[in-house]
């Protein structure tokens, strides 16, 4: 019992993570029909800026941890919404009438690009977060022992998507979101700036990868600039197990995800763990392609 | 009678390498086996993503299986190479088939996350060991090489011949299959699959095919690779490794043999003209298929049929 109760905790960490990446993936299928196949990307620049920001400046700056930490994420998240804005206006935009494999091929693009981009920069080896940047509290509860750390993540990640639910849902530009998923040329003629959504939704996407990119860099300690696909990957599974297309959906598959990789890690194996995950994929792609929560994919032909 | 831009280029590129051997040293010798051994698996893969438009991003797997068939096989029973490439090429054919039969109806994105899915669960299984057959992350040595009339192919310039000559042979394959009724067929799948379906083409059995075809190409393939490394590891069939193939047939032009050709010799033989291009080369191809798909989505060399069709109609 002990042991199923530390796995989940564990699962709900990284499930956490997932959903945070997930949501990006989501928001810009829902809207653009897209997969972002750079989205991945976005989260692991997220990570690195978010460690340069604690090796360099914020080293020895003297304020307290938990500002250091804020501030650093700060930093990571503007510049990866800036990215995010940038790259869809120099890759995605030109192509917006083109045929969708093109997007697809230009996205791939980005994906390369972005990651060489971090291994020229960061180097080809992995880049440790500094130890003294991650809170080191832990707790034990019955014997499951549960760290700051990981409350943290599951917290900051639970408030964001709360926050962005009551965003897409309440806000008049939440409403332009949704009007805009569901047809371009309608919300237009309703005065809606389909350009400005887009935009909205690559700053929104990014940001919250980024976010994610910090959190996993605390937790883990160790980033990589292949992290971005293998992360991507598995959220963007996910975002299907969820619904594509559907925010809240991002959030449960993605913690369901979270638990179903580290319950088989625990009682399977752990070698073969990834191999479940894109086995989930595969099944549910060719199974239920429209996840737990996607009831209306009507696919125009 | 004019002579097609696409005769004219491998004319002049079948000259050129017949001749270069005598110029140059071991070591472009080898880097020209390298180009070779990605022109077969961008053709390989090109029958896929160019002929039928399906996007799989996880060729490599296919590769892996023929090179670990074709070292296990080896090792165990010490077959003939010539016997064990086609062993190898069936076998990945047969996965090619058996995997991607379940996924073949998805659309075009969603296959190229699930065929990325499929590299890494074969990457992992070799990394895993199953059944103590593929050596795990160390890999398997492979002793035993081609033969030819008694020749044993080991040396850089006897591996040149070998590759070269089976892109010559593939290539002959390749062209007589583009102008043969599945080559049509194929392509009326990628333009329409709808409409094609609806004129009694059946589109399942045409991507199948496709996928085998490819697939065994690229397993026969792996045989080579297995001969000329002698050591086989996961860390050679990468995700990363896909992804530079992929980017082969995108940047040549979808469907089009010279493209492959060019690209995957952008791709191999570029680095090592310029030094400093190397590290760059990922970066730049990344940025290569951005601008593309913007500026010139068709490729490098855009595959020509369509217009030589329309070329031919126009007097009638």
């Amino acid at each position: 019992m002990v042991f199923f109760l530390s796995q989940l905790v564990n699962g709900l960490t990284v499930g956490a993570v997932y959903a945070l990446i997930a949501l990006g993936y989501t928001m810009v299928y829902g809207v653009m029909r897209l997969i972002n196949f750079a989205h991945g990307d976005f989260f692991m620049m997220g990570s690195y800026l978010g460690y340069t920001m604690l090796v360099t400046v914020l080293a020895n700056s003297g304020l307290p941890l938990w500002l250091v930490l804020l501030a650093a994420t700060v930093i990571a998240t503007i510049g990866v919404a800036l990215l995010g804005v940038f790259v869809e206006r120099v890759a995605y935009r030109p192509l917006r009438r083109s045929s969708r494999l093109a997007a697809v091929v230009s996205a791939l693009g980005v994906s390369q690009f972005l990651q060489n981009a971090a291994m020229l920069i960061w180097g080809a080896r992995f880049q440790a977060y500094p130890p003294w940047a991650s809170p080191e509290t832990t707790w034990r509860i019955g014997g499951v022992s549960i760290s700051l750390m990981q409350l943290l993540i599951m917290g900051i990640s639970l408030a964001l998507m709360v926050a962005l639910y009551l965003f897409v849902q309440r806000t008049t530009a939440g409403m332009a979101i949704r009007a805009t998923a569901i047809d371009h040329d309608t919300a237009r003629l309703m005065g809606i700036n389909v350009d400005n959504v887009i935009t909205l939704i690559f700053i929104i996407g990014p940001a919250l990868g980024a976010i994610a990119g910090v959190l996993l860099g605390l937790y883990y300690r160790q980033i990589h600039f292949t992290v971005g696909w293998s992360y991507g990957l598995k959220a963007f599974t996910a975002a299907i197990l969820g619904g594509i297309g559907n925010i809240p959906g991002a959030m449960v598959g993605g913690l369901l995800l979270g638990i179903l990789e580290m319950l088989g890690a625990g009682y399977i194996s752990a070698a073969w763990k990834d191999v479940m995950v894109f086995g989930i994929l595969i099944l549910l792609l060719i199974f239920r392609p429209t996840g737990i929560l996607g009831e209306r994919v009507a696919e125009k032909v | 009678m004019s002579v097609s831009s696409n005769s004219m280029f491998l004319l002049v590129l079948a000259a050129a390498l017949l001749v270069l051997p005598f110029f140059v040293s071991d070591y472009w010798i080898d880097v020209c086996v390298f180009w070779g051994i990605n022109v077969l698996l961008g053709l390989s893969l090109n029958v896929i993503v160019g002929e039928v438009g399906l996007f799989n991003m996880g060729h490599t797997a296919f590769y892996a299986i023929g090179a670990y068939t074709t070292a296990i096989l080896s090792q165990r029973f010490g077959i003939n190479m010539w016997v064990l490439m086609l062993v190898s090429g069936l076998v990945s054919a047969l996965a090619g088939y058996v995997l991607t039969a379940p996924i073949m109806h998805l659309r075009g994105d969603y296959l190229l996350m699930v065929t990325v899915g499929l590299n890494e669960i074969i990457r992992i299984t070799l990394i895993n060991n199953p059944l103590d057959l593929t050596g795990g992350p160390n890999g398997l040595i492979v002793m035993d090489q081609f033969r030819f009339f008694g020749r044993v192919v080991q040396a850089p310039i006897d591996f040149y011949w070998l590759v070269w000559g089976c892109v010559a042979v593939l290539l002959f394959g390749l062209f007589r299959l583009q102008r043969s009724r599945i080559g049509r067929a194929w392509n009326y799948v990628r333009e329409d699959a709808v409409a094609a379906e609806a004129t009694g083409i059946n589109t399942r059995w045409a991507k199948s095919l496709a996928f085998m075809l490819g697939a065994g190409i690229a397993g026969a393939t792996g045989t080579i690779y297995a001969t000329k490394m002698m050591v086989i590891s996961p860390d050679s069939f990468t995700f990363a490794a896909s992804v530079t193939l992929f980017a082969i047939v995108i940047l040549g032009g979808t469907g089009s043999i010279p493209g492959v050709i060019l690209a995957s010799g952008a791709m191999m033989v570029l680095p090592e003209l310029m030094r400093d291009f190397a590290q760059y080369r990922m970066l730049l191809f990344g940025l290569a298929m951005v601008l593309m798909m913007i500026f010139r989505p068709q490729g490098l060399w855009p595959s020509t049929r369509w217009s030589t069709k329309l070329r031919e109609g126009d007097g009638q």
